[in-house]
């Protein structure tokens, strides 16, 4: 029995069995791989069918960029280069990057000034972006449009410090009198402003800008990528306000300004934008009086605000709207008048759930000023249809530029997305 | 004591418009009526100042005049001895053609963009975000622009497929692929009932609606049957037969044949021309449109909850049909209203054609009219009073349908 | 004369310039600067150069105006235009004058009310096509596809050239130089049509251009010039008288390279009427008795103009043809100076 049962137990486990690794194909890259891309039939085939798609699109593209041409000053000696071989001539970028940014006729030796506000607009911009860093800050933002006016457009200094004092001016009375009754303060503070600028204007000698510390460049000879920031900055900058007040008036329940407001939101979101800039360009200088012109960099800043304003205005009013309405009952309750409840409970709160729609807003219309080479402005693409590819040496070099412009675009207008999803993960404070 | 609880009567006193409540509004809106008025006045008498100085006039009498001008994309008859306003209309109808198709091909790219990437494919999800980053972020004119630049110098020429070793071939022999547009055949009668095509158009119009009903009825008939008896008769054979046989039975009385384009010449003769200017027009504007289609979509049904599916999912329903018949429905309406105002982008943005050279509105109206009877005011009022006529009819078209898949809430 | 719009602080800025309707030359002379309208971009006749400076034939009007205005070929401020701002441009005051090739037509002169100051470029509108379609002359152009800038009269002279010969064409209408040259040179048209000047300074910039063809058809008569506004007749004088000092000094032998020699005087009277030194024409038209000498300083006479900017010896080539002065044959033709 002994041997039977020896021989019956043939193997008996005196330990666990090492472990094991798991199946090739339940692990690592091929487990990823059969999960993600071809967990079916179905997707095996889009698989196959994105992958061929990037491959084309980087057989083309690769050696195209690869074998780039940088340094030639002319197209036709950058085609002598490549001798027929695909490659783009960048040497375009590098020969015309400054025109690119700046437009052709801002003087090449003062091209810091323009780059210096565009840093200092980082530094002006941070704190209203970034709510953590120190509220002293948002002195430098009060003062930055100033700044960036006398940095761009030189000539006397005087100009923005008398546009800079109309503003304090309005402070100050909106402060003193704005406690007692709203309308007084603001209505106030508009006519102090106006006051300080007309009589500063007065004051101002004729031929100040002539010896000016920095030299006067008319905005005509704006240009490039700068004029799409700066018209993008100012009329987004501009719109807010103008929007918010549009928005308060079309829920407003005085009949009269609540119509004007819609019919102004309805007009001009109905209209396609280069409608408007054709009004600015074609006819809004008739209705200016009649022995004065206004510069054209300004009409179209006053058409392009009011276009932004109607879309900020319908983004802030969906705001108003998604507020319970026990917040309007508590602020009445609390004894505030209108202007108390809309300043301390209900903007706060709307605004803040506008902000990724504001954003939204501000990356189209950034996007929009290009639209402005159609009406002669040489903003970044208008440089390139007109000066750069009518120019002898570079007609017809047509990837490099709209690529480059393409590539500028996306830097900016992605970057701002990605701050818009970033504060919208932030202010989600209900979540909490 | 009752004196107390009344309301003071005091006289009217001047402050009393700004500080009493029952008389603010009414002093808001009177000044606001004032200063409307005041600016109308300024701006009104700067314009007729001005006019006067310039010695010009206001007058749409230009509208009547002879345009001289030829249009190649156009929908109505026209010709160079026509008006102005009939070149205006011209334009209009390919406004309105161009927002049309673009608006179908865009909902199509937006809703397969945003679909798949919600796909748990990774690379096809990536691909897709990178679609919907790419075209968000530049703008549109650069895109136009890109993208009529590629199709030119892509597509071959007409001269490509002409010779011996022509580089280029049509396919099929009946569709051309050019660099002035697509090329197809034009079907037509042989026999019809009249010298034109028109009326022969209408009949197969009449025949397709007759077949229409007829497929409903017995749709309806199924369903009918499915309830009493709880089995769904097969009606894939009848529906066919009821579409097909009247409409082979029309074609072969009325003896359908196919004008095919051949290169005859300079160009492609015969056929129906889709011109290059629009493809590419309507190509940039449905892939751009698409990519903000598709975050709503991907928005839409992200926000129905995940519940739903799972529930769909719990009663056995397939991956497809969970998406067809649970979340797509509910989705549409978070999706709708973005949508309508992405429609209105469309639109607005396809005054762009000028730099594609196609003639819609603003081309012709705004662009060639404007260039050469210099009546700058008129064309621009005219073209803003239309851009604001077909913003509204489509936001209350729009409006309606949205009305009516609302959740009918009780 | 300057007003502020919105407060002083733009004028000084130069947000805000003033204007007058009235009196151009006393606006140009207190501002100091000449407002000169010229288009966004066309190689020869106006386009801003690689270091930003406006260079070409229409430019050159522009600087001998202000030479003659304001003894300074530098102080014009350039605004360029388009096809569709131009006319509210100058009909609004915001630019003095406009030299912009732009046609003379009845309905301009009169309906729009402008004064066409005289016409600094006799030009046609021409065809160019590939040389391998072996095309040579428009009439074989039949059911060809024809790419347009549109812009001054183009697209009317088109369809009644091929209205009157009976035959069909396709427009494909492009609003700048640089996308109607893509097209034409990608094939998706079989024809550029345009003025002939911008045919040749078009041709000019391409990798070969021996291998297009310009047509010996010119199917319109476009004189192109200056204007200013209707109604300021001094003014318009000025610019008018301008230009025919720069006509009568080729006429007269005066070149850039001898003008200060002419200038002292000479024994023939209408140079020195026309330089200054005799007679009082400058003060007759509020300026200066040596404009003429001025005007023809800043970029020499009509021919040294035409031949540093579009001439033979410049890449885009073109003939003198009726441009030639009057005793050559040309339709250039300065009425006398006295």
């Amino acid at each position: 029995m002994t041997d039977q049962s020896t021989n019956s137990v043939a193997f008996v486990a005196d330990g666990n069995i090492p472990q094991s690794p798991p199946p090739a194909r339940e692990t690592g890259a091929i487990k990823w791989v059969r999960a993600n891309l071809f967990s079916s039939w179905m997707n095996g085939i889009l698989t196959v069918a994105a992958l061929l798609i990037i491959y084309k699109l980087l057989s083309d593209a690769l050696p195209w960029i690869w074998n780039g041409v940088w340094t030639t000053s002319s197209l036709s000696e950058c085609r002598e280069v490549l001798q027929g071989k695909t490659g783009a001539c960048f040497s375009v970028l590098s020969e015309r990057w400054n025109q690119l940014l700046f437009g052709f006729k801002y003087p090449t030796d003062q091209y810091w000034r323009p780059t210096l506000a565009f840093v200092l607009l980082f530094v002006a911009a941070a704190p209203v972006l970034f709510f953590d860093l120190p509220r002293k800050l948002l002195a430098f933002t009060a003062l930055y449009p100033f700044l960036a006016f006398w940095l761009i457009w030189g000539g006397t200094i005087l100009a923005p410090i008398v546009a800079l004092l109309g503003v304090a001016a309005a402070a100050y009375v909106f402060q003193t009198y704005g406690k007692a009754s709203f309308a007084i303060g603001f209505f106030g503070a508009i006519a102090a402003a106006f006051a300080v600028w007309i009589i500063g204007g007065k004051l101002i000698p004729d031929g100040a800008s002539d010896n000016a510390l920095l030299q006067a460049v008319p905005s005509r000879d704006l240009g490039g990528f700068m004029l799409n920031m700066m018209l993008g900055v100012t009329c987004v900058s501009l719109s807010v306000p103008l929007g918010i007040a549009l928005a308060l008036g079309r829920q407003s329940n005085m009949p009269l300004i609540k119509w004007i407001c819609v019919i102004f939101i309805e007009f001009v979101r109905g209209v396609p934008l280069i409608t408007l800039l054709f009004v600015a360009s074609v006819m809004l200088s008739y209705f200016f009086p009649p022995d004065s012109t206004v510069d054209l960099f300004l009409r179209v800043v006053i058409m392009i605000t009011m276009f932004s304003a109607a879309y900020i205005a319908e983004v802030i009013r969906g705001g108003l709207a998604a507020l319970p309405k026990g917040q309007y009952e508590a602020a009445d309750s609390l004894g505030l008048d209108y202007a108390q409840a809309m300043r301390l409970i209900i903007l706060p709160q709307a605004l803040k759930i506008s902000i990724p729609g504001i954003v939204n807003v501000a990356v189209g219309l950034f996007k929009d000023t290009t639209l402005v080479s159609v009406i002669s402005m040489f903003d970044l693409v208008g440089m390139i249809r007109g000066p750069i590819l009518a120019s002898t040496e570079w007609s017809g070099v047509y990837w490099e530029l709209l690529g480059a412009a393409a590539v500028l675009f996306f830097i900016v207008c992605y970057g701002i997305s990605q701050y818009s999803q970033w504060l919208e993960r932030r202010l989600a404070t209900d979540h909490r | 004591m009752s004196t107390l609880t009344d309301p003071p009567k005091t006289a009217f006193r001047l402050s009393m418009l700004i500080n009493d409540t029952r008389y603010r509004s009414l002093t808001f809106q009177a000044l606001a009526f004032l200063a409307l008025a005041l600016s109308f006045v300024y701006l009104g008498n700067n314009l007729v100042e001005n006019l006067r100085t310039a010695g010009l006039n206001i007058n749409f009498g230009f509208l009547g005049d002879t345009a001289g001008y030829d249009i190649s994309q156009r929908l109505v008859e026209y010709g160079n001895q026509d008006s102005h306003s009939r070149a205006a209309l011209v334009g209009l109808l390919n406004t309105v053609l161009v927002a049309f198709l673009a608006c179908i091909t865009a909902t199509v790219f937006g809703v397969i963009a945003g679909v798949l990437r919600l796909s748990n494919n990774w690379l096809v999800s990536k691909l897709m975000a990178f679609y919907v980053e790419i075209f968000r972020n530049i703008p549109v004119l650069i895109w136009i622009i890109i993208i009529f630049t590629v199709m030119t110098a892509v597509m071959p020429a007409p001269r490509a497929y002409r010779g011996d070793n022509a580089t280029a071939s049509m396919l099929l022999d009946a569709v051309a692929f050019t660099n002035r547009g697509v090329y197809i055949p034009m079907p037509f009668f042989e026999n019809g009932l009249m010298p034109g095509q028109t009326l022969n158009w209408l009949v197969v119009l009449v025949v397709a609606v007759g077949s229409w009903f007829a497929a409903r009825k017995i749709n309806v008939w199924a369903t009918a049957k499915q309830e009493e008896s709880g089995v769904r008769p097969k009606t894939l054979p009848m529906v066919l037969g009821v579409w097909l046989v009247p409409f082979v039975i029309m074609m072969l009385i009325m003896g359908l044949a196919w004008e095919y384009p051949a290169l005859k010449g300079f160009n492609f003769q015969g056929g129906i021309k889709i011109g290059g200017p629009l493809i590419a027009l309507w190509f940039a504007l449905s892939i751009y449109t698409g990519a903000f289609i598709a975050e709503n979509v991907r928005a839409g049904i992200q926000a129905v909850s995940k519940g739903q599916t799972e529930a769909a999912a719990a009663l056995g329903l397939r991956p497809g049909k969970v998406m067809n018949l649970v979340v797509l429905p509910q989705a549409l309406r978070i999706i709708i209203p973005p949508l309508i105002s992405q429609y209105l982008n469309i639109t607005k943005n396809s005054s762009l054609a000028i730099a594609v050279g196609y003639a819609d509105i603003t081309a012709t109206l705004g662009g060639i009219t404007l260039n050469q009877t210099g009546r700058a005011i008129e064309c621009v009022l005219l073209l803003m009073a239309f851009y604001l006529t077909a913003s509204l009819l489509i936001s209350a078209v729009m409006n309606v349908y949205n009305a009516s898949v609302k959740l009918k809430e009780r | 004369m300057k007003k502020s719009v919105f407060f002083g602080a733009m004028t000084v800025a130069g947000l805000a310039a003033g204007a007058a309707a009235a009196a151009t030359l006393d606006d140009v002379k207190s501002r100091g600067k000449l407002n000169c309208g010229v288009s966004t971009g066309l190689t020869g006749f106006s386009a801003p150069d690689a270091n930003g400076e406006w260079q070409g034939f229409d430019v050159a009007v522009c600087r001998a105006v202000a030479a003659a205005v304001l003894g300074d070929a530098s102080a014009v401020e350039f605004v360029p235009t388009t096809g569709k701002t131009r006319f509210t441009a100058l009909a609004s005051g915001e630019i003095d004058m406009l030299a912009r090739n732009t046609t003379w037509t009845f309905s301009r002169d009169v309906d729009l009310k402008f004064d066409f100051v005289g016409v600094n470029y006799y030009d046609g509108q021409g065809f160019m096509v590939p040389k391998e379609l072996g095309v040579t002359s428009a009439k074989e152009l039949d059911g060809a596809t024809v790419c347009i800038q549109t812009g001054t009269t183009t697209e009317l002279n088109l369809a009644d050239f091929f209205r009157v010969n009976n035959i069909s064409y396709e427009p494909v209408p492009i609003e700048t130089n640089a996308e109607a040259q893509q097209q034409y040179l990608a094939g998706s048209c079989d024809v550029y049509t345009t003025d002939a000047s911008g045919l040749a300074a078009t041709r000019a910039t391409f990798d070969a251009p021996d291998a297009h063809v310009l047509l010996p058809e010119i199917i319109s008569k476009e004189p192109l010039g200056p204007l200013v506004r209707h109604g300021d007749n001094g003014w318009g004088d000025v610019v008018r008288w301008t230009m025919n000092a720069l006509v009568a000094a080729e006429e007269l032998g005066i070149t850039s390279a001898n003008l200060a020699e002419m200038a002292a005087g000479t024994n023939n009277p209408e140079i020195n009427r026309l330089l200054g030194s005799e007679g009082t024409l400058g003060e007759m038209l509020g300026l200066d008795a040596d404009f003429g000498a001025k005007a023809i300083a800043a970029g020499g006479n009509y021919g040294e103009v035409f031949a540093k900017n579009i001439g033979e010896d410049t890449p885009i080539g073109l003939a003198r043809g009726l441009n030639a002065l009057w005793t050559e044959g040309g339709l250039q033709y300065a009425p006398p100076f006295r």
